[in-house]
Parts: structure tokens; C-alpha cells; sequence
């Protein structure tokens, strides 16, 4: 793949400094991001898996600057974003949009959806007055909502119908990079099947990149060029769509692999999953040396001591595990 | 995590005992042209022990159906026809009083969006301890024991340290699985859960599945799960109902199904689902054109203007649910699917 990178995020770390006890009276820090290299390509869908709480809201909120880096650089267009202040960021503002996982409680509720929409391309001159109207009609069509939902209020949408006006209102402000945190997993599959094909038109059109963060493993696999797994604030494994499919390298992968469900009911009431034995760690106090050590089936005495090293094992394809042997000399 | 038992026995037919049994419900919204139709006079059953899948196109009414029948509807929404009994009472006559200790202790309930159904100033733990120390009598101390194996329960790393921090502290997989165990805080006879899975991947969905088969296999728990993810909950539920515009358009057995989707509309759905062995080129197949509008009903099958196999009769007449299994344990609303099946 011979694209330009559009974004590359050097040793980013984010701790959350939180207070524990009925009282608030202990003090501590949520490891949520740990040391996360890697380059985004321009043009690509770079999609994030990983269990829940590993970190995926995180690195796209920080990412876009709306969460403050603890530590490490995020650099597009020759800039470090991460250290920029709210004034300086906004030329980039527009051009960086995300689609958050909780859409309720980021449309204003008093704002209706013709003026959710209607509000970036006015903030960003995107559109004269005159043009605005049908262009939220186009908008909402795009996402599958008649343009009679202009003029209703975010409580009286179902779960999916807000979860498309989110949508609808990223991509409103013509960006070229845009976080998708979830954006699809409220739609039923045929609205799903819609905003996929349209999200990739787009991208086709516009040469639009996207960070595409879901749990859906086959949708994964349909929309992403390259696909990155995380586990507990860190990267486990990150490699092109084929390679991490077909080749997964590293314990964790393989295991989330077992257990994706297939729509086959006497398949699925027999299946013995791969799951996981052990509880999942607490990013408060997260194990030591490889992260998944207390949970992988092969761990060796070494894991437990050291991190292992973020590297390239196969062309396209890195990973951070001290049993994969690929790609070391000798 | 323990796993349930994998295989079930079929639940003898003589054993079934109807727990919720909702007829004929409708729902309007008042809007400025006068009242529409959401939910046209749907009905639905589970029975003691069952599980039943919901299934269907976004903003079809499913939550709306499951939040009026423990009269939580939002302004300006009613249920202006039917009835929803649950062990006999009729859940709509209930007093508020009676209502108050179903909701939430013989139903549980697991709302689609966490962000607004948790407070957000309240510590996880103590919305935990509320229906414990409310249902169940616990003092505040066993309550906030209970709610530290309850986010055990649902696999909350950390689970004690986790009960003091608040709704904006935790990932949205966490605030789905927070939701999740309040649902199933009381040991419910019922349990309704609303997409309760959307934020999760996939093993600890799988994990949320297994919990729940353990539970109701354990207490003898009824289930409905709504959902649009037709793979996770296939080896979940017995039966699926599938919603199109506020009606039952097809009702079957989980494996009937998948084997034999007889209405045009479920046979969309199932094509829409990406495959693991999908191309990235390919095109998704999707469903074209969008549900009616609330108060813009076609006037005969709700589904005519977007079938492929529409005829003359599906723009006059209404098909009505009818049998078409052995027992008639098959249900679809469709005039050519019923057709091709009497043939068959
Ligand atoms: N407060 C409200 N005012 C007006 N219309 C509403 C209100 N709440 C819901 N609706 C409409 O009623 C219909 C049914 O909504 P409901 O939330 O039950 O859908 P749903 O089937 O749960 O969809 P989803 O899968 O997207 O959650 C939708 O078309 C929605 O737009
Ligand atoms: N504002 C915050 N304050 C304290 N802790 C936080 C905050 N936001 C996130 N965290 C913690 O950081 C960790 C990572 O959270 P994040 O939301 O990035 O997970 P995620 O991978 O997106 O999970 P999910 O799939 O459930 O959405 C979690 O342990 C979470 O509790
Ligand atoms: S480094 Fe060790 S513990 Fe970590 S994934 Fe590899 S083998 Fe398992
Ligand atoms: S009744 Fe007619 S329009 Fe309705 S689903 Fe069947 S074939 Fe299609
Ligand atoms: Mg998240
Ligand atoms: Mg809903």
C-alpha cells in the first residue's frame, strides 16, 4: 500500500485520575491508553477492535485532541495536534469529525435535527442560507431519514434514527477524517448494510479516512483496509485485513476470532467458544510486562517481566508478543 | 466465566404457561395533524421459561412496545388499544403502587440507551443498591455486597473499585453491562432487554448470553431480547418474532426461521448480514426505500411499497399473521409467502 500517512501517533499514553471509596478518598489512575504507536493512512478505514473498556473511545478522543494526551504526539499535517489549545485546533476542527458511541448525549436535546445538522455547515460557511435546507434533506436522506425528521427533537427518535443523525451531522461538515465510534452498532442490518455502502461511496468519492471502531467482527472485516487489536490500553496487534484474518500472530486475536457468533441456531446452541479463562484486569492496576500474561493460554515465565517489544513481524503486520518468533533475525 | 449448559431440552408443550401475553396493542403519538399509529395493535406472547427474540428495522417500534407495557411512555405517546397481561393482571389497569414493585423486580428490565436511563450523579454502586434495598428488603451494607457480584456477574474488571465511580467514568461497554446487571438485580421472572449488547464485542457478549441461558435455565427466567444481531441471539432464544412497522409480520421458531424465512421482509434482513467470508468490493445488500412514517400507513401490507413480490391484493387488503408450520407453530403475514407455504 503506497499511501501517505494522514496521521501518525507516536507513544501515546492517557491516564484518568479518579478518586475511589464512598467518600472519594482514595486517590487513582486509570491506565487507559499505554504507550500506542501507529500510522493512519490516508484514504484507508483503519478499523479498532478489542474488549470492552480496552481502550477504544479513548484513542479516538484523543486522537482528536478532546481528550488531553498525558504523554506522546499525534501528528497531522506536520502539526502535533495534541498540545494544540482549543483556538489553535480549530482549523482542524472540521476537517476531524467523530461519530461518538453515545449519541443521546451528545445531540443538544433542545436543538432540533434539521438544526443539529443544519448547525456545522452554517458554523463552517459550508452552505449559503438559501441552500441549507436541502441540503439537510440530502443529509438525512443520505443516512435514510425523510426530511420530515428535520423538525423533530432528538427524544422522539428511536436508538438507530439518532444514531443516523450523528452520522448525518459528521459528515455534514465535508471532513476528511472521521472517528466512528460505534456509529452503526444500533442499526438493524439492513440500515447497517445502507450506511456501509454509503460510508464507502464516500470514501471512494472523497478519498474520506476513517477510524472505524465496532466489535462487529464481520463488518470489521468488510469495511477495513487494516484492522488494529487492543487489549487493555495497548496494542496488540495491528495488520492489513487479510493478514490479521487469515494469519492472526498474536494469543489474544485468535481468541476474539473463536468467538465471533454465525447465524446458524443448531451451530451456535453446540459451539464451545474459546473464551477466555480469568477475569479481565483492571486498567487501575493493570498486570505487569505483557498485559494479556494473567489470561493467555501460552504465557511463558518471561511475560509476566518484560513488555513486548511493538515490532514488525511480517510485511504489514505488527505485533507485541514474545512467542511470536516471525520476522526476528535468526 | 462458567459456561451453561449448551444443549436444552425441548420444553414439553403440556408444561407452557403463558407469562406476558400482550393483545392487541396499540400505540399513538399525538402529533399536530391529530393522532398517528406507531404500534398497530400487536400482539405478542412469551411463555414461563421461553425466550423470545425481537427483531426488526430501526424505529419500527420495538422499544416503544416494551416501554408501554410498564406504562413508561414518553409525553404526548399512549397505548389507546389492548392489553398486556403479565401471571394474569393486565399490566396497563395495574395500580401505580402494584406496577411500581413489578417494574423492576418480577420484570427487569435493560434499557436501550444507558446514558439516559443511568443518572448521571449517582455512583454505579448505589443505582445497583436501589431495586435491592427497595424489592428485596437488603439492608445497605448486603446491597452493596450484592452490587459488587453483580458487576462481577457481568464481568467488570475490578468490580468492587468500579462501584464508586460514575456513569461518565466508565467505557460504553461498562455503562451497557451496569445497565445489564441492574436488570437483573431481583432474580426477575422476566426479563426484557432492550439491545442490551450493542457496545459489547464479542466475547463478552457471548459471556452476557451464556450469563442469561445459566439464569433462566437456573431460575426458570422468560426472556424477550430485542436485537438486530440475528447470529448472536440464534443460539439464544426459541423463538423470533420479526417487526415491521409496528406489527408481527412473522413469528417462528428460532430454527424455522433460519431454515425456511418466509416473509419477504425477514428474507431481506437475513441478506443484509455481512458474511466473515465477505470481499471488501462487494456491494451489502440492503432493503430499499424506508418504513412508513408514523400516520403515512399504506393502506395494505405495510411492507408493499418496498416488496419485491408485492401484488394487486397487497395494495387493497391487510395480510393478517396466520399459521403455516405444523401446529401452526409458523406464523407469517404475508399473502404470497402463505400462498407458496399452503402449496408447499
Ligand atoms: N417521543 C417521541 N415522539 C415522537 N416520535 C417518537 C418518540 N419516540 C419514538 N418515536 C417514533 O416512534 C417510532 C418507534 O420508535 P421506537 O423507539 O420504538 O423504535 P425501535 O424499534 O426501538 O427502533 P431502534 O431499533 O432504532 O431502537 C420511531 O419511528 C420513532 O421515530
Ligand atoms: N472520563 C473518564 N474518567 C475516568 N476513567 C475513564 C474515563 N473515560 C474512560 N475511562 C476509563 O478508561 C478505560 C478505557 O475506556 P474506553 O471508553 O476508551 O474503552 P472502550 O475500549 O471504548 O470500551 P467500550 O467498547 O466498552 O466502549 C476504561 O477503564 C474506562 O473506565
Ligand atoms: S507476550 Fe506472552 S503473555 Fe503476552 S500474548 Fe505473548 S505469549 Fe501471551
Ligand atoms: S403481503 Fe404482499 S407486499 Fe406484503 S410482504 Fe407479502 S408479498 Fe410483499
Ligand atoms: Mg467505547
Ligand atoms: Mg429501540
Amino acid at each position: 500500500m503506497g499511501a501517505q500517512p494522514l496521521m501518525r501517533i507516536e507513544n501515546l499514553v492517557k491516564h484518568f485520575h479518579v478518586r475511589l471509596g464512598a467518600f472519594g478518598e482514595r486517590a487513582a489512575t486509570v491506565h487507559a491508553l499505554d504507550d500506542i504507536s501507529f500510522e493512519i493512512l490516508e484514504g484507508e478505514t483503519l478499523s479498532l477492535v478489542g474488549e470492552s473498556g480496552c481502550g477504544k473511545s479513548t484513542t479516538g478522543f484523543t486522537l482528536l485532541n478532546l481528550h488531553r494526551a498525558t504523554e506522546g504526539k499525534v501528528i497531522y499535517q506536520g502539526k502535533n495536534i495534541v498540545e494544540l489549545d482549543e483556538k489553535a485546533m480549530r482549523p482542524y476542527r472540521r476537517q476531524l469529525q467523530i461519530v461518538f458511541q453515545d449519541p443521546y448525549s451528545t445531540l443538544n436535546p433542545r436543538m432540533t435535527i434539521g438544526e443539529a445538522v443544519g448547525e456545522p455547515i452554517l458554523f463552517h460557511k459550508l452552505a449559503t442560507k438559501a441552500e441549507l435546507k436541502d441540503r439537510i434533506a440530502m443529509l438525512l436522506a443520505d443516512v435514510g431519514l425523510p426530511p420530515r425528521f428535520a423538525s423533530r427533537y432528538p427524544h422522539e427518535l428511536s436508538g438507530g434514527q439518532r444514531q443516523r443523525v450523528a452520522i448525518a451531522r459528521a459528515l455534514a461538515c465535508q471532513p476528511k477524517f472521521i472517528v466512528c465510534d460505534e456509529a452503526i452498532s444500533a442499526l438493524d442490518v439492513s440500515v447497517q448494510a445502507q450506511i456501509i455502502n454509503l460510508l464507502l461511496d464516500l470514501q471512494q468519492k472523497y478519498g474520506l479516512t476513517y477510524l472505524f471502531i465496532a466489535h462487529d467482527l464481520a463488518v470489521v472485516r468488510h469495511i477495513s483496509d487494516r484492522v488494529g487489536v487492543m487489549y487493555l490500553g495497548r496494542l496488540a496487534e495491528l495488520a492489513t485485513r487479510e493478514e490479521l484474518f487469515e494469519h492472526p500472530l498474536h494469543p489474544y486475536t485468535k481468541a476474539l476470532l473463536s468467538a465471533v457468533p454465525e447465524a446458524d441456531p443448531a451451530h451456535e446452541r453446540s459451539r464451545k467458544r474459546q473464551i477466555l479463562q480469568g477475569d479481565v484486569p483492571s486498567p487501575l492496576s493493570p498486570p505487569s510486562g505483557c498485559r494479556f500474561h494473567t489470561r493467555c493460554p501460552i504465557a511463558m515465565d518471561i511475560c509476566s517481566k518484560v513488555v513486548p517489544e511493538w515490532r514488525l513481524a511480517r510485511p504489514g503486520h505488527m505485533v507485541a508478543c514474545h512467542a511470536v518468533t516471525e520476522g526476528l533475525p535468526g | 466465566m462458567m459456561m451453561a449448559s449448551d444443549i436444552r431440552p425441548e420444553p414439553t408443550p403440556k408444561a407452557r404457561e403463558r407469562l406476558l401475553d400482550v393483545k392487541g396493542l396499540t400505540i399513538e403519538i399525538e402529533t399536530r395533524n391529530g393522532p398517528a399509529t406507531i404500534v398497530d395493535g400487536i400482539d405478542l406472547h412469551v411463555d414461563k421459561g421461553e425466550t423470545l427474540g425481537i427483531v426488526g428495522e430501526s424505529g419500527c417500534g420495538k422499544s416503544l412496545t416494551m416501554l408501554s407495557m410498564m406504562r413508561l411512555l414518553p409525553n404526548k405517546i399512549r397505548v389507546t388499544k389492548g392489553e398486556a397481561n403479565f401471571g394474569g393482571r393486565d399490566l396497563q389497569k395495574m395500580s401505580n403502587a402494584d406496577l411500581r414493585k413489578v417494574r423492576g423486580g418480577e420484570v427487569g428490565f435493560i434499557f436501550q440507551d444507558p446514558m439516559t436511563s443511568l443518572n448521571p450523579v449517582m455512583r454505579i454502586g448505589q443505582q445497583l443498591a436501589e431495586p435491592l434495598i427497595y424489592h428485596r428488603g437488603m439492608t445497605k451494607a448486603e446491597a452493596r455486597k450484592r452490587a459488587g457480584e453483580l458487576l462481577k456477574l457481568v464481568g467488570i474488571p475490578g468490580a468492587e473499585d468500579r462501584l464508586d465511580a460514575y456513569p461518565h467514568e466508565l467505557s460504553g461497554g461498562m455503562r451497557q453491562r451496569v445497565m445489564i446487571a441492574i436488570g437483573l438485580a431481583c432474580n426477575p421472572q422476566l426479563l426484557i432487554a432492550d439491545e442490551p449488547t450493542t457496545a459489547l464485542d464479542v466475547t463478552i457478549q457471548a459471556q452476557i448470553v451464556d450469563l442469561v441461558k445459566e439464569l433462566r435455565d437456573k431460575l426458570g427466567m422468560s426472556v424477550v431480547w430485542i436485537t438486530h444481531d440475528l447470529a448472536l441471539i440464534a443460539g439464544l432464544v426459541d423463538r423470533i418474532n420479526v417487526l415491521y412497522a409496528g406489527t408481527v409480520v412473522e413469528d417462528a421458531p428460532v430454527d424455522a426461521l433460519f431454515d425456511n424465512p418466509s416473509h419477504p421482509y425477514t428474507q431481506g434482513l437475513l441478506a443484509s448480514i455481512p458474511k466473515l467470508t465477505d470481499e471488501r468490493s462487494t456491494r451489502l445488500s440492503s432493503i430499499g426505500g424506508t418504513p412508513p412514517e408514523p400516520g403515512r400507513r399504506p393502506k395494505g401490507c405495510p411492507f408493499a411499497p418496498r416488496c419485491p413480490l408485492a401484488e394487486q391484493v397487497c395494495h387493497e387488503r391487510v395480510p393478517s399473521l396466520e399459521g403455516v408450520g405444523q401446529a401452526g407453530a409458523h406464523r407469517v403475514a404475508c399473502f404470497v409467502a402463505q400462498r407458496k407455504l399452503e402449496a408447499a
